[in-house]
């Protein structure tokens, strides 16, 4: 607010360490993509492995999760931070090498705790995969993403702090919690420790981890992008203000509390998974009142979308968001659950959320973000239009395999012959998957390779051009609307 | 709209909102987590469970390194199709010893939960090695490599003991002094079947609560 009054002379915001993570991300996508699409191929061809223990599909798998979520999702996160912290404060960020220090060294540390992975070293939590120093190593460079963001915003020269900022605010914050409380290990080697917790009381301090890892930082984060992003894009202002207030705050409450739904039938109290129901489906209220917010922001832009490849990216994954946000409390009532817990429709909701809304929201961004950057037209807007399609199909085939597999496995599972006896092996059960698997590969190939067109589109737009510097608006100029 | 207005005192004061994010987001938690980690039946062992000793903490983490966890739950659930295809429902005071728990999320291959038992152990060193040559169609990885090394290579048995044992699980000094010795000859893949073949046989379901039909 203070301290940085006058004339903004010299200011230029900070965009070259936004284009590096930019950059990052993008090789994420098609490491952790392509490695999605291996283990996915291992299924129905399990010798592809060569008997190679680094290409396994038990160590190849988490790789494929860590390089998605917190190489691609979380650098692609950390630079729409970063540029829309500077446009919402009129005001550079506040320690712009410490911007860099955390950019890099998240890139070094998921790289190398990538690796680790494929070398065995592993705490055996499915998505906090990684042994106790890289857990450090994440700690110290989320504090220092933290302190970026919000030293930006305490010297802002706009005295509201604007929607996108309370969301990306609060995927640092909430992260940190749950992502140091679940690390907690005995460490016994460099690279081994045991969780402090044991058996039930892991689980569901993992569940409320990895819940919440989903909650914060794959919907809450990319809340924070869409609420900047999208208003940017339909050029209009957010629809409705108090329903971004309340769907907020209704959201980082009532989210904390659904990880049990993870543990349906499983061996903790009824206390604990009967709340996780019940708080997954009062959940369902936030998350559409933002769907709604942002589905009535563009509404009077419609005529753009026929034309405007990022906001139909962004509008689409409006659409995922909203199918995956109902879906998600559906399969937490545990009549559901006991259908689709431990089968590929689980793996199914997961990608309609990764695909459909992360994935998309991040493409419609870029799109906007490239050109911007190096002040040029994009490359190509008939290329952008054919990675439209080929997304929604990869997503859409992706979906149905798995809803197909899915409810296909539960249902036979469960299923006993008149003597009471299950009616059929397991065995027989996963012989009938390969056409899904094969679909499944099918729908994600089909996206990797839309997301190369992009990378080819976007590399086009950028090659040989310099980030361009922008300077804040003067003070007392045009208040950024809400 | 009064609160809106106090809403405007966060959107204008920093530290504020970073508190009222802090205070909003850790409630949930707190609820479900504090009464959980001080519920005595969570942390007591049920009858016949006992800490892994010597071999099988060895195979234990051999299984968390392959990433077994990622395809094989270990959690039996009280449906009574799943009592008939895997055995008795998973009790919470089996796991007491479990850091961390491997109850997974997914079954590509089969629940594991009360493997123990219920095939020799050359059927594992075969399975394990070439799982097509036992089980044909199944899409489970081979593990050749874990007939190849020595189980005291996969990782510093008595630092992990030591560990183990720093959180308060019943190791007694002279268990972790014997450690090295009782791997001595034995390959991961030993190691490996030496776990799963106690997983889930200590469970007495005459001496539960109930007949283990589900419920």
């Amino acid at each position: 607010m203070a301290g940085n009054s006058g004339s903004n002379g010299e200011m230029y915001y900070h965009d070259s360490v936004v284009r590096f993570l930019v950059m990052c991300s993008l090789v994420w996508i098609v490491l952790g993509m392509s490695a999605g699409a291996y283990v996915a191929a291992e299924l129905i061809w399990p010798g592809i492995d060569f008997g190679q223990p680094w290409l396994s599909f038990g160590r190849l798998r988490p790789l494929h999760t860590n390089s998605v979520i917190f190489g691609f999702g979380v650098s692609a996160l950390m630079a729409t931070a970063f540029y829309s912290v500077q446009r919402t404060c009129h005001i550079p960020l506040a320690t712009p090498r410490l911007a860099w220090a955390t950019a890099i060294l998240w890139q070094v540390g998921i790289l190398t705790g990538g690796l680790s992975l494929l070398a065995g070293i592993n705490a055996g939590k499915e998505y906090a995969e990684l042994e106790w120093p890289f857990d450090i190593v994440i700690t110290i460079v989320w504090i220092c993403f933290g302190v970026v963001f919000f030293a930006t915003i305490a010297h802002r020269r706009i005295k509201q702090i604007y929607v996108s900022n309370w969301f990306y605010g609060g995927l640092i914050i909430v992260v940190a919690m749950v992502h140091v409380v679940n690390s907690l290990a005995m460490p016994a080697t460099l690279f081994k420790s045991y969780s402090i917790y044991a058996g039930a009381q892991d689980a569901i301090v993992q569940w409320w981890y990895g819940h919440n890892a989903v909650g914060f930082l794959l919907t809450g984060g990319f809340l924070g992008m869409l609420y900047y992003f999208l208003p940017k894009q339909a050029d209009r202002p957010i629809w409705s203000y108090k329903l971004s207030v309340v769907a907020f705050w209704a959201f980082t409450y009532s989210y904390i509390w659904a990880g049990p739904h993870h543990l349906h039938y499983n061996a903790i109290p009824d206390w604990v998974q009967n709340l996780g129901m019940v708080m997954s489906l009062i959940l369902l209220a936030p998350s559409w009142a933002t769907m709604i917010n942002g589905i009535m922001t563009v509404s009077g832009a419609w005529k753009k979308l026929r034309t405007d490849p990022a906001l139909k990216f962004i509008v689409l994954s409006l659409a995922f968001y909203g199918l995956a946000t109902f879906e998600g409390p559906m399969m937490a009532i545990k009549s559901v659950n006991v259908v689709s817990h431990f089968t590929d429709w689980t793996i199914g909701h997961v990608h309609s959320g990764a695909l459909g809304w992360n994935a998309m929201i991040v493409f419609g961004t870029y799109y906007f973000l490239a050109p911007r950057l190096v002040g040029a037209e994009l490359y190509s807007v008939r290329l952008a239009n054919v990675h439209f399609w080929l997304a929604l199909a990869g997503t859409m085939l992706y979906i149905l395999a798995m809803w197909g597999a899915g409810v296909s496995q539960g249902l036979l599972w469960l299923s006993l012959d008149h003597l009471g006896e299950p009616s059929f092996s397991f065995k027989d059960i996963m012989a009938s998957m390969p056409p899904y698997y094969l679909l499944r590969l099918i729908g994600g190939l089909t996206f990797l390779t839309g997301a190369v067109l992009m990378i080819f589109n976007l590399y086009m737009t950028m090659r040989g051009r310099e980030t361009l510097r922008v300077r804040p608006p003067e003070v007392g100029s045009v208040r950024e609307s809400t | 709209m009064s609160g809106l207005s106090l809403h405007q005192k966060l959107e204008n004061n920093a530290a504020l909102l970073v508190f009222g994010i802090l205070f909003v987001s850790a409630i949930g938690g707190l609820v479900q987590i504090i009464p959980s980690l001080t519920q005595d039946s969570l942390k007591t062992p049920a009858r016949n469970t006992r800490v892994y000793s010597a071999v099988e903490p060895v195979g234990r983490d051999i299984y968390i390194r392959e990433g077994c966890s990622v395809c094989h739950s270990q959690q039996i659930r009280p449906l009574l199709a799943e009592v008939k295809r895997y055995g008795p429902y998973s009790r919470a005071g089996e796991f007491v010893y479990d850091r961390p728990f491997l109850w997974g999320s997914k079954r590509t291959g089969p629940d594991l939960h009360r493997i123990g038992g219920k095939y020799s152990d050359i059927w594992h060193r075969v399975h394990l090695i070439d799982p097509r040559a036992v089980v044909t169609n199944s899409i489970m990885p081979a593990y050749p490599w874990l007939a190849e090394r020595p189980a005291s290579a996969a990782g510093d048995i008595q630092a992990n003991l030591r560990a183990l044992q720093r959180l308060g699980d019943p190791y007694a000094d002279a268990d972790i002094e014997a450690a090295p010795g009782q791997l001595e000859g034995l390959l991961e893949v030993d190691a490996l079947i030496a776990y799963l073949q106690m997983l889930g046989v200590g469970f007495d379901a005459g001496a539960s609560d109930d007949d283990g039909a589900g419920h």
